[in-house]
């Protein structure tokens, strides 16, 4: 993947096969397959029977029904987005493949993009079978969410999007002695994107910092949806423009990262 | 960032870099306090089969890493089929490929899926037949929908000089390229690899530990130590200076430290 590369000219057609790459590996391997839909089962039927109990004793919990089965599967879609662009990429060290990869024509930027698919992808498989369970088991229809649900999406997307490429250049960085780096960097999000409480909860000094992520703008429109039946724009385009900066600052590190790992021949030795 | 208009031009036609292949001027590599290349220069013409040869850590690998661009180089300049690397990669890695055993096509994929997927990346026409074609000549369709992983370690070097021939690259870089062959095969990749340098009139640079392979294929050697060139030449000419029959002869002179004049 060259570096001079990214700035001109894509090729759907690189792309196409890398989306094609992945698309094989995951029909080959059906463990792939179930683990994508295992674990945000897992997660809905859980919290939503958790819901079902907290709403028979408090009346908040009755009254802002699927608040919680809500943020559950908002926050599968951000945590779910991320394992699926930094999974597919893993997919390349495990397989030793990312040298194939780099004397290839195929671009940073190309690479990423087909990440981005194979994210909303691998997103579609496990969380369309969560969204019927809640509406199955829990009667909480996610889609009557409606038009918001578009702007909820694409918000916790890119900022999935975001975090995926900043964990994938420090695993490239540093090989695969950070790998954990991608299975838990997003955890770290968890308490300041406020995803079960309001960010009034949060002292005031961290109720800035929690202001600075896309996801807290995403939960709070959703409880605003929920309870207060109204759907909050300006939430969201706050939310577009961080994220704007954010996928900006992840693709300008991750390819600073590209060259630092080719300026101490970290490709050549992807391992632990 | 840069715009099309700002892309590296390659080198002009009276520097002697735009008719090499590969021109590497002045090249340096320092890993931390370990000087892996240590102002390293040759150019190699297009056409030819060029071996580099050396020990363990001499350093080979880290050479065809900068001229691929995998590894940034320290200092010192290279050129590739005429353009400065690795500014403008953009004009040449669809018209260069490589094979070594520093990284593997995908395991659970099948031999046609992979060679599908870096025919497509390297945007090969008629990749179907192109596949056809490499499948016959190098022996893979009885295995060709069996998946990678599951291909023994002769197979998967036939697979893998089957993705670097996929684009038929102008030049080619190669990594031990008969390991885990058996004699038979070998021998045949090898006539394999002749003929494809004749045919498309292609650039090959080799870096091996068989001597025999070196000797039969190649037109030119540089011997690697600790960095540096300690020789350059055609082989005859080197068996000679070292007085010797054989370039394995000559190898462990060089990695011995025995000079020339004290080989015998």
């Amino acid at each position: 993947m060259s570096e001079i590369a990214v700035h001109h000219g894509l090729s759907l057609n690189r792309i196409n096969a890398m989306v094609l790459r992945y698309w094989y590996l995951l029909l080959s391997s059906w463990p792939r397959l179930l683990e994508l839909v295992y674990w945000p089962a897992l997660q809905i039927i859980t919290w939503g029977f958790l819901q079902n109990y907290i709403s028979q004793t408090s009346g908040f919990f009755a009254q802002a029904g699927g608040t919680l089965i809500g943020a559950v599967i908002l926050w599968d879609i951000l945590f779910r987005g991320q394992l699926g662009f930094s999974i597919s990429f893993l997919e390349e060290m495990w397989a030793r493949n990312l040298g194939n990869l780099m004397m290839s024509p195929l671009k940073p930027i190309e690479f990423l993009i087909s990440l981005m698919i194979m994210s909303v992808i691998r997103l579609a498989i496990g969380v369309i079978p969560m969204t019927l369970l809640a509406l199955f088991f829990f009667g909480f229809n996610f889609y009557a969410i409606g038009l918001p649900l578009i702007a909820f999406f694409c918000n916790l997307i890119f900022t999935s999007w975001s975090v995926g490429i900043f964990a994938s250049g420090l695993v490239l960085r540093n090989g695969l002695g950070a790998e954990s780096i991608v299975w838990t960097l997003m955890f770290a999000l968890m308490p300041l994107a406020c995803i079960y409480y309001p960010v009034s909860v949060l002292p005031s000094w961290l109720q800035t910092v929690a202001w600075m992520l896309p996801p807290t703008y995403v939960f709070e429109g959703m409880r605003a949806l929920l309870i207060d039946h109204v759907f909050r724009a300006d939430l969201m385009v706050h939310a577009l423009v961080i994220n704007a900066v954010l996928l900006i600052a992840s693709f300008s590190i991750f390819l600073a990262l590209l060259r630092s790992a080719k300026r101490n021949g970290s490709l050549l030795s992807s391992g632990e | 960032m840069d715009q099309i208009e700002n892309r590296p031009a390659p080198a002009s036609a009276s520097d002697p870099a735009a008719s090499a292949a590969i021109d590497v001027a002045h090249l340096v590599k320092v890993y931390k306090t370990t000087r892996a290349v240590d102002d390293v220069s040759f150019r190699i013409a297009r056409g030819s089969i060029t071996g580099l040869l050396g020990g363990n850590g001499a350093g080979k690998t880290t050479t065809i890493a900068m001229i691929m661009g995998l590894v940034l180089p320290t200092s010192g300049r290279i050129h590739v089929l005429g353009f400065p690397m690795p500014e403008a990669s953009a004009e040449v890695l669809g018209r260069m490929n490589f094979e070594s055993p520093y990284v593997d096509m995908p395991m659970r994929l099948t031999v046609r899926q992979n060679l599908t997927i870096f025919g497509r990346l390297y945007a090969v026409r008629n990749l179907a037949d192109r596949i056809d074609q490499l499948a016959s000549d190098l022996d893979l369709r009885d295995f060709i929908d069996r998946a990678n992983g599951k291909l023994s370690a002769g197979q998967k070097t036939r697979v893998a000089l089957a993705k670097a021939l996929i684009n038929e690259p102008d030049l080619l870089l190669l990594d031990e390229p008969t390991a885990s062959l058996d004699p038979d095969t070998a021998d045949w990749v090898r006539q394999h690899l002749e003929n494809y340098r004749r045919s498309h009139n292609a650039t090959i640079l080799l870096a091996s530990h068989n001597m025999l392979e070196v000797e039969r294929l190649c037109d030119r050697v540089i011997i690697m130590k600790r960095g540096k060139i300690e020789d350059d030449d055609s082989p005859d000419r080197i068996m000679a200076r070292y007085n010797r029959d054989t370039l394995e002869e000559v190898f462990l002179d060089v990695a011995r430290g025995r000079n020339r004049e004290s080989a015998t």
